[in-house]
């Protein structure tokens, strides 16, 4: 579905992507974790057609997105990590004003609207202007405009950034509720347990390249299941095991100065400062 | 063809919707300039002056409508869609959906074409009741040219802007210096030659004297008519060319 071929893509001297390959497959939910500026954001720039890379390819749904941008427009919806929403409309006005600029007809308009506005908790502030609403609900009027012309594809770059815990929840639940319903969803983020949460498999990038793939769990496995962390004289040291009998093993026989000692499961976060030596929460570049 | 115009109509009826909203703040705001440059060089200035052997204010009120739809169709083309672009951002939803560069120019332009159209109809109906000027034909064509032209002028500064610091800077590099000398509070027939030759580059020095040359009755001057629509076409072509460099 999305095929992505040694893709390269350069602001002046910096290199925003460097040599990036990828295929994702229908229905997955794929994640793609890295730090902010590690390449995520230019990477949907390029699959939506937005920014014309240095050089590789990109397909989507067999279209090559370079030579005809017009024939793969139809196959996605974008979530932009901004708002992207004129706030002197209302949420109806914003939505038809989607529908209209991918030629949904009349009657087409006036379904999907009122189906989408249901099926994304929108229905009551239909005529709201998106000035008034909140950074929730606007979230979710995106999502709905993003679905209106019918995709397979959904681009969700950052969804949940700036977003209070409850709303974040409740995204999650419709994003999974739109993979069941058949989505294919491409999501970049750099909070670890949403990644975790949601996705099938999981791209890790940094400064532009795709430094690990897989699903959370094999990318778990292959640094470990459980990390035992522990403080001596004030330095944090991270050790890992396939299973918690040899974790608590190794936590046990820890010297008596040492300070702090907790063994629990490994997460994407440890998986990132193993391969990358940061947080993921720090800036990459 | 048909698909170009429902894709230019689409691309413009967020822009039309606004104006819905917010159609008194929109005239009150674009009719304060020129009602204060009528009474300041209308009534102050000009009371008991002829120019060309007419009253100053029949001689100014075509520069004051000429001026009305540059400003216009410049600010509300070129202004939202800065906002469009760097602020709401809205604009890529444009680029990602399947409208041609030609629907979205022609789309982005339509609403300064719009608005400046009717705040300059409104300022000819104040025309009317206060000078004798004569409305035809060649008058309305002229300032759909003009409303045209300034519409792409402003598509195209807002698609070069970097930041509303740029918009503003674009403002007062070409458009207040066209308020000034494109033929709007003078006649340009007693400036040396240099000046007027330098003048004849501007485009609103030809809206002024097309719309002049109908509202007085004199001969109709064709060739500014032409120089306004082979602008207009000169600044279509390098929206279109911008554009379709804003994304693949």
């Amino acid at each position: 579905m999305i095929v992505i071929e040694d893709l390269i893509h350069e602001y002046g001297s910096t290199r925003a992507i460097d040599g990036l390959s990828l295929a994702v497959g229908a229905g997955e939910i794929f994640g793609f974790l890295g730090p902010n500026g590690a390449g995520k954001t230019t990477t949907v720039r390029v699959l939506t057609t937005l920014t014309k890379p240095t050089s590789g390819k990109v397909r989507l749904y067999g279209v090559d997105v370079l030579s005809e941008p017009l024939a793969v427009k139809k196959h996605f919806g974008v979530v932009q990590q901004h708002l992207s929403l004129d706030r002197e409309l209302t949420a109806r006005e914003s939505l038809e004003f989607h529908a209209r600029l991918h030629r949904l007809k009349k009657v087409d308009r006036e379904q999907r609207i009122a189906w989408l506005m249901e099926y994304v908790g929108l229905t009551q502030y239909a005529n709201r202007l998106v000035a008034d609403m909140s950074g929730g609900l606007k979230r979710r009027l995106q999502i709905a405009r993003a679905l209106l012309h019918g995709p397979r594809l959904l681009f969700l770059d950052e969804p949940t950034a700036g977003l209070d815990a409850q709303s974040r929840r409740r995204l999650w639940e419709l994003i999974r509720r739109m993979n069941e319903d058949g989505m294919t969803v491409f999501l970049t983020t750099h909070y670890i347990e949403e990644a975790e949460s949601l996705c099938n498999r999981v791209g890790i990038i940094d400064k532009g390249k795709l430094i690990a793939l897989g699903s959370p769990l094999e990318l778990r496995s292959r640094l470990g299941l459980f990390t035992v962390e522990t403080m001596i004289d004030g330095h944090m040291d991270y050790a890992f095991f396939a299973d918690l009998k040899t974790a608590t093993s190794y936590a046990a026989s820890r010297p008596l100065q040492t300070k702090t000692v907790a063994v629990r499961e490994s997460n994407l976060e440890d998986v990132f400062v193993e391969l990358t030596g940061r947080k993921v929460g720090e800036e990459g570049t | 063809m048909i698909g170009t115009l429902r894709d230019t109509y689409s691309v413009a009826w967020a822009d039309i919707q606004i104006v819905k909203h917010l159609w008194r703040q929109l005239l009150l705001t674009s009719l304060m300039s020129p009602a204060l440059y009528l009474v300041a060089f209308g009534y102050g200035l000009g009371r008991g002056m002829t120019v060309l052997g007419h009253p100053y204010l029949e001689f100014v009120i075509p520069g004051i409508i000429s001026l009305t739809t540059m400003n216009t169709s410049f600010n509300a083309a070129g202004m939202k869609l800065n906002v469009d672009r760097l602020f709401y951002r809205s604009f890529d939803e444009i680029l990602m959906s399947p409208v041609s560069p030609v629907s979205l120019v022609l789309g982005k332009s339509l609403i300064g074409v719009i608005r400046g159209l009717g705040v300059s109809l409104v300022f000819v109906a104040i025309g009317l009741v206060v000078s004798p000027i004569t409305v035809g034909p060649l008058f309305i064509v002229t300032l759909v040219a003009s409303c045209l032209l300034f519409s792409f002028l402003g598509v195209l500064c807002a698609m070069y802007a970097k930041s509303h610091q740029d918009m503003a800077t674009f403002t007062s590099v070409i458009l207040t210096p066209m308020t000034f000398l494109g033929g709007t509070f003078f006649s340009l027939s007693r400036i040396p030659v240099w000046l007027k030759v330098l003048l004849n580059v501007l485009p609103l020095t030809h809206v002024s004297a097309c719309l002049r040359a109908e509202a007085l009755g004199t001969p109709f001057p064709w060739s500014s008519l032409l120089a306004l629509v082979a602008g207009a076409a000169v600044l279509f072509g390098l929206c279109v060319r911008v554009v379709k460099r804003a994304s693949v």
